[in-house]
């Protein structure tokens, strides 16, 4: 293997540059007939009947599915079952499917979907966070009292009396919009009947054992009668859970019925529609400061949109309540955050999950603050911030990882000039067409989980006989390279070549549920997964060998592709055919279950994470006076992510999560009237684009963790939860105007 | 008779499928399913094809429009012994891929940028990548896998 290929070793890489790699819609099976959606066109109504002779009466239509057909549970859910296969009684967003036409081709079905007719009285919607919580207002979901789905909040100390005793109190209110996942490829579900009558699902599927859980709910059938497949998915990003996992279940549904393959694939404005959204925030913020700069006293309270469906909602929600004060300590706080139901679109997991939203509010009140004390933001930021072995502000004593957060912003401020650089800021003050701004944000975040949720992976490595070595866990690969890294993590552990090593096309079937691949886990969980196993295949080896060594087993190293102990050494081949000889199997499985964390809802305190990444961002931009145009000139990221396993792909991972963390700030507004998307693709939904971006300077700083076998701490989310808030406050240093909501829209000057 | 020619093959075209988008035609007639669909609407770059050697976005191109043409698909962009093409080792060797979904379009229209700039810079090339969309990658190894390329042609 030659040093480029090491450094970026990837083993889809050819598959992917070639177009050989196999995508949902890529695969084709004999016999296969095609299925798609039908919704209405109200956001929230009473169903009063659905007629689809019509739509049955084409030519070449098989049959039309309603909630009628559902043999299982109607509606399910990660946390509530809320979500509904087909609407029943209620359409509750613009995005609810009544129906699904199944037909010999999918235009077939495309005709007859228009076809399906719905019988509805219209009931007022609830578009609206603040008003969705007063009394006299209609429900979304029928599942809660009133439209409250999540509150959690933090009491520590007294907050309201240490505000009296401030010497400054901040006080502002921000927003952040809707956000769509954007993966390029919009989804996808075929449902194929195996001849013993399992159903194997291919599809857009972040996690297959999530979709196992929603399918097998809805059709009521056991987890064994299904076999969700891991294929390569054209991103995720969170969004291709819950959604993508409600469309399987009705492909399996439908083949199940017909006993032959049956496809699903949406179009683009199908997923903007249907598919959830990052949940948009609106967050009162008041910080009390004594003049010296110590934070004394913060009190928040939030509302956090939920649409439709609870989905994530109150997990996403918890995280923002245990981050809420960002990487600082405070004595008092005092906070509420509350996620709301209304009759727009669902949101749930999205990269970040809770944080880009809190950061953009918190590294702003920072910068404010800081201006209103005389104090230099960054000197602030010392003030305060989390320390080694210091408490945060749920409790939790840091005292089981190396607490970096001084080191990467000094890194950083290092790296970027920033120092040099804020002396250039315009606020709104310059002789050219443009005003130039710098800013900074910086970050903890809780890596995996945390108290959400129970945390183990599961991982299998088969030696075979011949010398190649046959690898599965339990993470589920999303675009992102996890079974690359595994892969060097197990080369790494063994010193054998990457050549040796295959990742098995792994299923639910193949190995047990080890997690979603979400919060920034899977790298961590699956390779301790691996350490673990690894010691209990090493065990198996020694043991084995240590007679043809004439040796303790603990002499026999595993060195350079070779097993070694004094003089005697076997090549690795040589090493696993004496196994078979020995009748023993060179094979391991390994389970890791991370530390505990803990958490008291009541009061809002516990530990809520087993370790934290430390994150600085800064940014350089320009603003156009005349058109209000942001021009972003360059970024600077730092990020202690614990240990990077493939350097490239940790970058890669920081620009991207940048990229996304940039769409949130500048470019997309998810344009919603009444309930309903206006701009469903993307020629209205603006991404960044390559002239959007700026050139990224990635720095990861390594402090190795102590908290799990894997030594990391994981990049995906950090990477995209700060730079929104960081071009927020170079956005005021170039205007002097504050910007308290997302997107960010800068009038042009007269 | 109507003929196009896609990676070197040349496929009849019966009458009816003239108003049949280009996109469909490769991936569901003749199963080259390389190359993507992402919007189809012409606004995310994942269906990029060459057209006579020009990039175009293939979902919004008819069938009618290519009649007598060339067309190159991702498929047709190794060798055909399984050779990667120096631009698709540079996208690997820059790190440049990660779900993948947008590389085919990436790769065929880097291929049309350096047919016409053969040793564009970093502006020139954000400037001719700026209608793909990516979602993963932020660009910047998108970038770096051009320049690679272009430092290996010196
Ligand atoms: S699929 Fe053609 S441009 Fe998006
Ligand atoms: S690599 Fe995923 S969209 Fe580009």
């Amino acid at each position: 293997m030659v040093d480029s290929e090491k450094k970026v070793f990837r083993n889809d890489n050819i598959a992917k540059v070639t177009g050989r790699a196999k995508y949902a819609d890529d695969y084709t099976f004999h016999g296969m007939i095609h299925a798609v959606p039908v919704y209405t066109d109200s956001v929230h109504a009473e169903i009063l009947s659905i007629d689809v002779t019509k739509a049955e009466d084409i030519d070449g239509v098989r049959k039309v599915l309603t909630w009628k057909d559902v043999p299982g549970q109607m509606a399910f859910g990660q946390i509530n079952k809320d979500l509904y296969i087909f609407a029943k009684d209620k359409i509750r967003y613009h995005g609810d499917v009544i129906a699904l036409v199944i037909a010999d081709t999918r235009e077939i079905a495309l005709e007859a979907s228009k076809l399906v007719h719905v019988e509805l009285k219209e009931l007022e919607p609830i578009l609206d966070q603040e008003k969705a919580l007063g009394d006299n207002t209609n429900l979304v979901n029928d599942m809660h009292e009133g439209n409250k789905i999540a509150h959690h909040h933090i009491r520590r100390g007294d907050a309201e009396n240490a505000f009296t005793q401030c010497d400054l109190i901040v006080e502002r209110e921000f927003k952040t919009s809707f956000v769509e996942h954007a993966y390029i490829e919009p989804e996808c579900a075929f449902a194929n009947p195996r001849a013993d009558g399992v159903i194997e699902l291919y599809g857009t599927f972040q996690h297959p054992f999530s979709t196992r859980r929603f399918v097998s709910a809805f059709l009521n059938r056991q987890f064994a009668d299904f076999e969700v497949f891991s294929h390569p998915v054209g991103g995720s990003f969170g969004g291709k859970d819950d959604t993508i996992s409600a469309i399987a279940a009705r492909a399996a549904l439908a083949a199940s019925i017909f006993k032959v393959p049956v496809k699903i694939l949406y179009d683009r404005e199908w997923s903007f529609r249907e598919s959830y959204k990052r949940n948009p925030y609106i967050m009162k913020y008041k910080y009390g400061f004594s003049k010296e700069g110590k934070l004394k006293a913060v009190n928040t309270y939030m509302l956090s949109e939920s649409g439709a469906v609870t989905s994530t909602t109150p997990w996403s929600t918890w995280r923002s309540t245990a981050q809420c004060a960002g990487p600082y300590q405070v004595e008092n706080v005092h906070t509420d955050v509350i996620g709301v139901a209304t009759n727009n679109v669902f949101t749930g997991a999205m990269r970040g999950f809770g944080t880009p939203q809190v950061n953009f509010a918190i590294e702003q009140m920072m910068d404010i603050s800081a201006e209103e004390l005389g104090i230099d933001p960054i000197e602030l930021r010392r003030i305060n911030m989390v320390r080694q072995d210091c408490e945060t502000i749920t409790g939790q004593k840091l005292d089981g990882h190396i607490v970096s957060m001084e080191e990467v912003m000094d890194k950083i401020i290092t790296e970027s000039g920033y120092s040099d650089n804020v002396k250039k800021n315009s606020r709104g003050q310059s002789d050219s067409d443009e005003y130039y701004g710098t800013g900074i944000a910086i970050s903890y975040r809780g890596s995996s989980v945390g108290a959400e949720g129970l945390d183990f992976a599961a991982c299998i490595i088969n030696c075979q006989f011949d010398g190649s070595i046959i690898l599965d866990t339990g993470i589920h690969e999303n675009g992102q390279g996890s079974q690359s890294a595994m892969m060097l993590a197990l080369a790494k552990e063994f010193d054998v070549p990457l050549s040796r090593i295959k990742y098995t096309r792994s299923s639910t079937t193949s190995i047990p549920d080890s997690g979603t691949t979400v919060a920034t886990r899977g790298t961590m969980m699956g390779i301790s997964a691996i350490r673990k196993a690894s010691i209990k295949l090493r065990k198996t080896i020694r043991d084995t060998l240590c007679d043809d060594f004439r040796c303790d087993p603990e002499d026999i190293r595993f060195e350079n592709d070779k097993l070694a102990a004094g003089s005697y050494s076997l090549t690795w081949e040589e090493a696993m055919h004496k196994m078979f000889l020995h009748r023993t199997y060179p094979f391991a499985f390994g389970e890791y279950k991370a530390p505990r964390v803990s958490w008291n809802d009541d009061i809002g305190v516990g530990d809520a994470y087993f370790t934290y990444v430390y994150s600085c961002n800064v940014v350089e931009l320009s603003v156009n006076k005349k058109t209000g145009k942001v021009k972003l000139l360059n970024i600077t990221a730092g990020h202690d992510i614990g240990r990077a396993i493939n350097e490239e792909m940790v970058k890669g991972q920081i620009y991207g999560g940048i990229a996304q963390g940039i769409g949130m700030a500048l470019t997309e507004e998810l344009k919603i009237e009444k309930g309903k998307i206006l701009n469903p693709n993307f020629n209205k939904y603006k991404l960044p684009k390559t002239m959007d971006m700026p050139e990224i300077n990635a720095l990861i700083i390594e402090n190795e963790d102590r908290s799990t076998p894997s030594g990391l701490k994981g990049i995906g989310e950090p990477a995209t939860e700060l730079i929104a808030a960081a071009i927020s406050n170079a956005v005021y240093n170039a205007t002097g105007k504050r910007q308290y909501s997302l997107p960010i829209k800068l009038e042009g000057e007269k | 008779m109507n003929t196009i020619t896609v990676n070197g093959r040349e496929h009849n075209i019966d009458d009816s499928l003239l108003e049949k988008k280009l996109l469909k035609y490769l991936r569901e007639d003749l199963e080259l399913t390389g190359t993507k669909n992402g919007c189809n609407v012409g606004a995310c770059g994942s269906c990029t094809v060459l057209i006579d050697n020009v990039a175009k976005k293939s979902c919004v191109v008819s069938l009618s429009k290519v009649i007598g043409k060339s067309v190159t698909t991702i498929e047709g962009v190794e060798g055909s012994d399984g050779t990667l093409h120096p631009l698709q080792q540079a996208f690997i060797d820059a790190g440049a891929v990660q779900c993948g979904f947008c590389t085919p379009g990436m790769v065929m229209k880097g291929l049309d940028l350096l047919s016409k700039n053969p040793e564009p810079d970093r502006d020139e090339i954000r400037k001719a990548f700026n209608g793909n969309l990516c979602r993963c990658t932020g660009y910047q190894q998108i970038i770096d896998a051009v320049q690679i390329y272009v430092e290996r042609q010196k």
